[in-house]
């Protein structure tokens, strides 16, 4: 009995629509279902990176500071704090938004609708992708930053550099950053004239930042990037569906472009929370 | 259930472009103005400037996340139970958000303490050292 009814019920392939029990439970299809539990996994997965890059930043005396790591715009500008990434983060809310339009004319059955936003999102996902490969371009091949080593130093008393024969150069306060440059492969560490506190007077020099920082940073916005990655991935996906006409013939419609949808949006969700702590904070 | 018509929708997709954008241009200003680029450089040495504009970025944060999950995924339309499902496992991250940092500033405490006690035996900083020696110093430790 309950076999011939479990054929049945795949014949008429309702399984999607009501899970075979009568009405689905909370009113919402299998797939999409499942695509907001995966997403809340993921939540996890996301919130133990960013948690520990919490713990890990408290846990040392200095941190660098975003405004100074993150300061470089394409073309050799530098000196432009956070102007770069503000511009990532409005390519991610752009392609969010072409996302929701995308699903919308999903809703109304408009192929060509479909196709256009979800084509406009997909570039929104590249210019992502090409904005982040130009970040760690930089600072893997211009300031040397690698998981490993991270020249980006914080000083913790005031001080006067000095150069090579010892004479007095430029003054810092304690909370300034500094880049440790590489000279011929070499790091090359300044001395400076400490000005304050108990060792007012002596010499020192300077030495890396927090190791950790290198780790988190290409791991996190890499675990990120290559969320988007798949995304773009699906969306490429699904815009050929759409544009073949395959939705049309579904008896589910455009629901997979709505579960692509989400994914996508948690893409954008989760850049948020990245973009808060290690751009802004 | 809720449904909003076609140009509801839509109206509603382009205000949450616009409010989205704006919200972070003003986190970004925020951020530099405590980091002491907008003006006031003396903003950069206060702590007390960076937790207010740390807690004023968070909330604006979190109000552009929820923005996301319920208009734009549409978390809002969704059953009552279905969007406990979701939201509710998600309140165990208090509980780590809490223990984690404080955990990190026990390590932060450890490690202060641990070099005070080498400092005490030995300088870390040295006056009277050659270039050479303090350079070679230098490599050992990294």
């Amino acid at each position: 009995m309950a076999e011939k009814l479990l054929t049945e019920v795949s014949k008429d392939q309702t399984i999607n629509e009501d899970w075979s029990g009568g009405t689905p439970p909370m009113k919402a299809s299998f797939g999409k279902l499942m695509m907001w539990y995966f997403l809340l996994s993921d939540a996890f997965t996301f919130c133990g990176f960013l948690i520990a890059y919490g713990a890990l930043r408290l846990s040392v005396p200095t941190w660098p500071v975003p405004d100074f790591v993150f300061q470089s715009f394409p073309g050799g500008f530098t000196n432009m704090p956070l102007i770069f990434v503000t511009v990532m983060s409005f390519v991610l809310i752009a392609s969010s938004v072409t996302m929701v339009r995308a699903v919308q004319e999903g809703k109304r059955e408009n192929r060509k609708g479909v196709v256009f936003w979800l084509t406009l999102t997909v570039i929104g996902g590249f210019t992502f992708l090409g904005c982040q490969a130009y970040e760690w371009y930089n600072l893997i091949a211009v300031e040397n930053m690698t998981i490993f080593e991270n020249p980006f130093g914080t000083h913790t008393v005031d001080g006067i550099y000095l150069d090579e024969n010892g004479a007095q150069q430029e003054a810092f306060r304690a909370g300034d950053s500094y880049l440790v440059h590489k000279v011929d492969g070499e790091w090359h560490f300044r001395d400076f004239q400490i000005t304050s506190g108990e060792d007012s007077g002596k010499i020192a020099r300077e030495a890396m930042g927090p190791q950790t920082f290198g780790s988190l940073f290409f791991c996190i916005t890499g675990f990120h990037g290559f969320h988007v990655s798949i995304g773009v991935l699906l969306l490429i996906i699904a815009t050929i569906n759409s544009a073949s006409g395959l939705y049309d013939r579904k008896k589910t419609q455009y629901e997979t472009v709505e579960k692509i949808g989400l994914y996508w949006h948690f893409v954008d969700l989760v850049w948020v929370f990245v973009f808060l702590v290690f751009y802004l904070l | 259930m809720q449904h909003h018509s076609h140009e509801e929708a839509v109206r509603l997709a382009y205000y949450g472009l616009k409010m989205l954008a704006v919200v972070t241009v003003i986190e970004v200003i925020i951020s530099l103005f405590g980091k002491g680029y907008l003006g006031w450089e003396e903003a950069y040495y206060l702590t007390w400037v960076h937790y207010v504009a740390g807690t004023i970025i968070i909330v604006l944060s979190l109000y552009k996340a929820y923005f996301i999950v319920f208009h734009f995924m549409h978390l809002g339309l969704e059953t009552k139970t279905m969007t406990r499902t979701v939201l509710l496992p998600l309140l165990l991250l208090i509980f780590a958000i809490i223990a984690f940092l404080w955990e990190g500033s026990y390590w932060h405490g450890n490690r202060s303490y641990i070099l005070q006690q080498d400092q005490l035996q030995s300088e870390r900083v040295v006056p009277d050292i050659s270039p050479s020696l303090e350079s070679e110093r230098i490599k050992n430790i990294h």
